[in-house]
């Protein structure tokens, strides 16, 4: 065989009918296939644009976060590039945006679907690196691919903007200098959910856990478990499912008889809007044991999951990072331009995938360079406001937001498909900050920046 | 090369294969596709294939199961970056072996049947597996969060050498760090090292054994030769290609995650053989190509981009294009995949190599010479 009849091999290939595809997708790419320069750190960006590779997962346990997120991603960067009503640009302070893209260089974006699976978001991660040029990445909805993407990232000197991720794990034990996180925490969540549990259910509890199988399930199953057990709870058991699992049932089956009062569910997305109704459906809640209501808990509860239990959540307690229905300025401008562009409330991943675009742009502004050390340091300890969860801090030590946590419960009387959930309380900044060095872990170092 | 060792045509095939591997940078540039990353998996599945065919191609037994010793390859491999040292050589050497001995323990049970059933034993195995990864095994595979490397690991050899590093540990070839075209090339050497041995596995008393248990099992064993030893050797050596292949793939990029396990990821390298050419030798390799191909290309295009691309049609037949289009890529490339499994399926049933042959002999028709060559393995 020769290299010419390997010529025809693929000559042949588009002629059998893929050469339309091969069209479709070749051509794009070499339009869009950014510079290889590299200069003095990875995807320097030298022409006009800049762009942003969005890790989303658009299959698996987390899509309907994922799609959410997208739709955050693509409204941030239509506001950086001064298009649209501008959203929480004219709220965030201080601020350093103009509105003219990020250092005057338009922010375009390529994306790829990571399957809710952290082999294939970390692959994905690669490809926007390596072939699109893509100076940081976000995005993500599990703990699992944050922790994956967020290793990769530090390899590469890329800056890892993450999106939805709960696991303590994200800025303990795996904490790296070049990822950073917005959203809150499994141990934030014991923190503030655990004096309204106990107030409403008493000191005297028996719980039993039912905890999605990788390391945000593990590190939040440990942060409630910490946090009742400091009530006086007493755990029955902790049982560990796998993500994407549909049928509960199983699991279910052996609560009836474990003497437990209190079903805790450590799922997220899909997982939990299958788990919770089917938990409701066998009359766990219209239960008396030890001689008290069986109560459900979910301890990371969003509107899109919410939405998707339907009634099962109605009354049932957990925390949020933010809800679209809080009433200061922020979260008023943002719901109103997410609102007004795609007709639906922006759920707690839309709101953290947004601010962290905005939280990028501005700090790149701020350090006047794409160089990520100096990024990284313009991040590191730096103080805003406006976005919806008061003052908020990006702590230097851990890369973990500082900013007030909310207690949720399922609406019992909504009044739209959207108003499934209540505020409960909001717990201040100041009591849901903690001590970075219970959980270890290393940052590693910013500088010299890695060559990708 | 001695050519009393090799025919000249498995020596022209070799060494054609060599130049377009090693070129491959360079050529697939224009496609979109010369970037290490997906050039590398092109290497490492491309090893996976050559593997599988050996099972599949030479032997006839259709192994529905072959992620399992991906997987354990990964496993391992990691845990000797994690454990001994940064170097690759130790982590794929225990790989092979590894996965080689479990492949030795699967084939011994599900070698007992043959057909179907030998596909859903093994089938049923890489499914156990992979649970037992998933959500078993967890300590030693870390689940659905993956196993990574970390800088408090242990690392003993490395240590005793007194040899640090600064921020992620990164795999290194005696000392190199082998990431981007570094570990394009490294794992290049191994698909060519590796094709040159199935090569060599096809043309010997060994593989003509394998074919002749392909083509009729029974008559084999009539004539008084027990031929689970052979059945169970290529079971091995496939197995320990697809324990190196695991490897490579995590020690270019140290992350080990259960999906790589999971049963469409042996689906995934059968439609590979099957689409580029079952029993030949470069079929399986082209087919791997042409799959990680499409799924990078595919994969990563969306409606945005589609929209950009059709900009120039009128209104509405554009958003038209771009709704039935998008379909077809993004998340749904697997129904392009579907699409062309078929056709290649019905109108090529020899896969792409028959294809090649198709059009060879057209030429060599309408050139009016006669063909010398002939085809390699088959």
């Amino acid at each position: 065989m020769t290299l010419l009849k390997r010529g025809l091999t693929r000559r042949r290939v588009m002629q059998t009918g893929m050469a339309g595809i091969i069209g479709a997708g070749v051509a794009p790419i070499m339009f869009t296939r950014g510079a290889w320069a590299q200069e003095d750190f990875c995807n320097n960006p030298t022409g006009d644009t800049v762009t942003i590779g969005l890790n989303l997962p658009l299959t698996g346990a987390y899509a309907e976060e994922g799609a959410d997120e997208q739709k955050a991603y693509e409204l941030a960067i239509a506001h950086l590039n001064g298009e649209g009503d501008g959203g929480l640009l004219n709220v965030l302070a201080p601020s350093a945006l103009k509105g003219n893209g990020i250092l005057g260089k338009k922010v375009g974006y390529v994306s790829s679907d990571s399957q809710t699976k952290s082999d294939v978001a970390r692959a994905g991660a690669t490809r926007m690196i390596e072939r699109d040029g893509a100076i940081m990445i976000t995005g993500g909805s599990s703990s699992g691919e944050a922790i994956a993407v967020q290793g990769l990232c530090q390899e590469k000197g890329i800056i890892f903007m993450a999106g939805l991720t709960h696991s303590n794990d994200t800025t303990g034990k795996d904490k790296r200098r070049y990822g950073f996180r917005h959203f809150f925490n499994a141990y934030q969540s014991g923190i503030a959910l655990g004096p309204v549990l106990g107030q409403e259910y008493g000191a005297d509890r028996r719980a039993y856990h039912l905890t999605a199988d990788y390391t945000w399930g593990w590190t939040q199953e440990e942060s409630i478990k910490a946090a009742t057990e400091a009530l006086g709870w007493e755990t029955v058991a902790a049982v560990r499912t796998p993500l994407g699992s549909t049928d509960y049932s199983q699991y279910l089956t052996p609560i009836l008889n474990s003497g437990a009062d209190v079903l805790i569910l450590n799922h997220y997305g899909l997982d939990m809007v299958n788990s919770l109704p089917q938990a409701v459906q066998f009359g766990l809640r219209d239960r008396q044991a030890n001689g008290k209501q069986f109560q459900i808990v979910t301890p990371l509860v969003s509107e899109l999951m919410a939405k998707g239990a339907g009634e099962a959540m109605q009354g049932v307690f957990g925390t949020s990072n933010w809800h679209w229905n809080l009433q200061d300025p922020g979260s008023i401008a943002f719901t109103k331009s997410f609102g007004a562009a795609y007709g639906s409330p922006p759920s707690q991943a839309a709101h953290t995938a947004y601010v962290q675009m905005l939280l990028y742009a501005d700090a790149v502004e701020r350090a006047g360079t794409f160089y990520p050390p100096e990024v990284i340091k313009a991040l590191e300890g730096h103080e805003f406001d406006g976005m919806g969860n008061g003052k908020t801090l990006y702590r230097a030590e851990d890369h973990q937001c500082m900013k007030s946590v909310l207690v949720v419960q399922g609406n019992e009387a909504p009044t739209s498909e959207f108003d499934v959930l209540n505020v409960v309380q909001e717990v201040d900044r100041e009591t849901t900050t903690y001590d970075p060095s219970i959980f270890g872990g290393e940052l590693g170092p910013a500088e010299p920046a890695p060559l990708c | 090369m001695n050519p009393a060792l090799m025919s000249r045509n498995d020596l022209f095939l070799l060494l054609g294969f060599t130049l377009v591997v090693l070129a491959m940078p360079i050529w697939l540039a224009p496609f979109g596709a010369g970037y290490p990353d997906l050039l590398q998996r092109f290497m490492i599945y491309g090893i996976f294939a050559v593997g599988f065919n050996i099972l599949f191609g030479l032997t006839g037994y259709l192994s529905f199961g072959h992620a399992a010793f991906f997987g354990v390859g990964s496993y391992t491999a990691v845990w000797s970056l994690k454990l001994l040292t940064l170097d690759a050589i130790p982590a794929l050497f225990f790989a092979v072996i590894i996965s080689g001995l479990f492949a030795l323990v699967i084939g011994f049970l599900c070698l007992r049947r043959s057909g179907i059933y030998f596909s859903i034993l093994t089938l049923a195995f890489a499914q156990m597996s992979y649970n037992l990864a998933y959500s078993v095994l967890t300590p030693i595979t870390n689940g659905e969060t993956g196993l990574q490397l970390t800088l408090s690991d242990p690392r003993v050899i490395d240590a005793a050498v007194g040899h640090t590093f600064v921020g992620q540990p990164i795999p290194t070839l005696l000392g190199t760090p082998i990431g981007g075209y570094a570990g394009f090339y490294f794992c290049a050497g191994f698909l060519i090292i590796t094709f040159f041995i199935a090569q060599r596995i096809a043309g010997s008393p060994f593989g003509m054994m394998l074919k002749a248990i392909k083509s009729n099992q029974t008559r084999m064993q009539f004539t008084g030769f027990n031929t689970r030893p052979y059945a169970l050797s290529a079971f091995v050596i496939s197995g320990m290609y697809a324990g190196l292949a695991g490897a490579l793939l995590a020690v270019t990029d140290p992350l080990a995650g259960a999906e790589r396990m999971q049963w469409t990821a042996s689906g995934e390298v059968v439609l590979m053989t099957i689409l580029g050419g079952v029993g030949t030798l470069v079929g399986p390799v082209i087919g791997a190509w042409i799959i990680k191909y499409f799924e990078n290309i595919l994969s990563a295009l969306n409606d945005n981009i589609l929209a950009r691309f059709f900009d120039f049609l009128p209104d509405g037949v554009d958003t038209f294009f771009v709704k039935v289009i998008g379909k077809f890529v993004g998340d749904g490339w697997h129904l392009t995949l579907g699409l062309v499994f078929v056709i290649i399926v019905i109108f090529l049933p020899g896969g792409i190599m028959e294809g090649v042959r198709r059009v060879a002999a057209m030429f060599d028709r309408s050139g009016g010479k006669t063909s010398t060559r002939t085809q390699a393995a088959e």
